[in-house]
């Protein structure tokens, strides 16, 4: 047996992954050509390296087919909800910062706050006959947020790419999606309400309590979070 | 836990109590057109129910509960007044604790009446009460009729009066409300430099979307408008707040809602509703010197209910959800029947808390 560590299988994500590990002495790579998801590691014994998808890293995590995995916190939020005993965070990896906002456009100069959109909100369902529509992919996140801040009348409308366009395109009059600089919004003509912040989420190392570990599995895994200074 | 073979045939006992009562027994299809429930509900319902769809009717829910068919059953085709049962599951999302059932029973009661609301929400308390008697649960009743009148009295702007109702329901913020329209709040700083701008739609970015330059300049014009009222005086805040204070037995909570509108003489006729139906209570055998009256129950779980709202819970057992819960839904009717409305209470009850805490028979 060995433990199964789950890794983004591409991009930038990928690359300052292998690089975090390959600072404490643990070397990633990928096996073969580019297009094979195939991968290996050095430096540790009974180690597997798994290319997996981010966004189905949280799944295997709470299936307990990894042990360890890196993603983002705003999709193990979004996946496993905010209270998953199994999938717990080990260490912060300091890179793929990223923050989930809420964005309207910027020439709602008379909305600038979540009491704002409310109230907006309830003029526009008088107006147009419908909820306020905010385009997004991260349902379950955005709802709970609105919930708990008390914001009404509006809808949720799915957005799995190129959020920030739907406005303009008059398929939503707002937005929640990540950002990292805010420059493509403003180059869409919006902007981020002040108490629109979701969550701050960065690329983590999670850890699975759902996977099964033998003597020689808890062996590794003790020598790998030794290695990363986890312990 | 008991089976499910024990909890159906609870379910069965129960329904035929409410039909002994009267009760004409009804059936209601499992899925329910998701639009409806999203129009009543809104967004939140879809963290609370099952959605699915198909290519001919569209997104469909499972039914999170009976009242919305029962309700345009009655609508479409009930002759008044009229009493209504039915037993049957209802299916809940749960995201957050494991120990909750996605999937259960309820066997509810519906009385849809128009002259005579104090003795139809006696009736369904009183049933309930003397039905679930074996269990020793604790009732806990409310009336958010009375906030909704304290909130029509208020001395300010219609504008205002009609954001407190629309938040009725969520506590955090009506009192962000509450504290923004009587002052406690500062304004946030780009609300005032919006004020203070002389032309602020002189200088609009280039704007995008449905949402248009009038319907920004309308929402300025109210904020200017706003700002211009006086602030909501301390004396209402405070008598808003001692509205949803009043926690103590029936009696004491009626002297000391009686005591309120002296000040806040628009309750009056609130209070002299919950007076009434306390006497129908008391009529049907209830002890309301020892039945628990809080005024701000109810105001987080049953967004329809607009008056007389009820639960019932096990002591001995913190961990159950309420065993029955009810409510007058009067809004509910209005808004479901485009115009028309008919006054209506009931209540459900969940067979399988029954039975786990050892049956009624």
């Amino acid at each position: 047996m060995s433990i199964k560590l789950g890794v983004p299988s591409k991009g930038r994500l990928m690359e300052k992954t292998f690089a975090w590990f390959g600072a404490r002495g643990v070397t990633l790579g990928r096996a073969g050509s580019d297009r094979e998801y195939a991968g290996f590691v050095e430096g540790i014994d009974n180690v597997d390296l798994v290319l997996l998808s981010a966004g189905e890293i949280p799944r295997e995590l709470a299936a307990g087919r990894i042990h360890l995995g890196v993603t983002g916190t705003d999709l193990v939020r979004e996946k496993l909800g905010p209270w998953n005993g199994d999938v717990r965070e080990l260490a912060e990896l300091g890179f793929g910062h990223a923050d989930l906002i809420l964005a309207v456009p910027s020439a709602w100069v008379d909305v600038n706050t979540l009491d704002d959109l409310d109230a907006a909100a309830a003029a526009f369902r008088q107006v147009h006959g419908f909820r306020m529509r905010i385009a997004t992919k991260y349902h379950r996140q955005v709802r709970d947020f609105l919930r708990e801040n008390g914001v009404a009348d509006y809808q949720l409308v799915d957005s799995q790419g190129a959020t920030e366009g739907t406005v303009k395109n008059e398929t939503a009059e707002a937005i929640a999606d990540i950002t990292s600089t805010g420059d493509t919004l403003r180059a869409n003509h919006l902007k981020i309400l002040e108490d629109g912040l979701i969550l701050k989420s960065q690329a983590t190392l999670f850890t699975s309590s759902a996977a099964a570990l033998d003597a020689s599995d808890r062996a590794a895994m003790r020598a790998l979070e030794q290695k990363l200074h986890l312990d | 836990m008991p089976g499910r073979a024990a909890i159906r045939a609870e379910a069965a006992r129960l329904r035929g109590t409410f039909e002994a009562a009267g009760a004409q027994p009804i059936e209601a299809a499992i899925l329910q057109p998701a639009e409806v429930l999203l129009d009543l509900y809104g967004e939140d319902i879809r963290g609370r129910a099952y959605v699915t769809s198909d290519m001919l009717r569209g997104e469909q829910m499972l039914r999170p509960d009976f009242t919305v068919p029962v309700v345009q059953m009655h609508m479409h085709h009930g002759a008044e007044p009229a009493r209504y049962t039915y037993a049957g599951e209802v299916f809940r999302r749960q995201e957050d604790d494991p120990d909750r059932a996605s999937e259960y029973l309820q066997v509810g009661y519906e009385i849809f009446e128009r002259d005579r609301p104090a003795a139809s929400d006696a009736e369904v308390f009183a049933l309930f009460a003397e039905l679930l008697a074996p269990l020793g649960l604790r009732a806990a009743t409310g009336d958010i009729g009375i906030l909704m009148a304290a909130v029509d009295g208020l001395r300010t702007t219609d504008r205002r009066k009609q954001a407190l109702r629309r938040h009725i329901w969520r506590p955090r913020r009506f009192r962000a409300l509450m504290d923004r329209f009587s002052g406690r709040a500062p304004v946030p700083e780009s609300r005032a430099a919006l004020l203070a701008h002389e032309d602020p739609l002189g200088d609009l970015p280039h704007l995008i979307g449905l949402r248009s330059r009038a319907e920004i300049a309308a929402r300025i014009d109210a904020l200017r408008e706003d700002a211009a009222t006086p602030p909501v005086a301390k004396g209402e805040v405070a008598l808003i707040e001692a509205i949803l204070d009043v926690r103590e037995t029936s009696n004491f909570a009626l002297e000391r809602l009686r005591d309120i509108a002296v000040d806040m003489p628009a309750i009056s006729d609130a209070v002299d509703r919950l007076a009434a139906r306390m006497a129908e209570l008391d009529a049907r055998g209830v002890d309301v010197e020892a039945l628990d009256f809080e005024a701000s129950y109810g105001r987080t779980q049953m967004e329809y209910y607009d008056g007389f709202v009820f639960g019932f819970y096990a002591p001995t057992r913190p961990d159950l959800p309420p065993v029955a819960t009810g409510g007058r839904y009067d809004a509910l009717t209005r808004h479901l029947g485009q115009g028309r409305e008919i006054p209506a209470v009931g209540g459900v009850i969940r067979p399988g808390l029954v039975a786990a805490l050892g049956g009624l028979s």
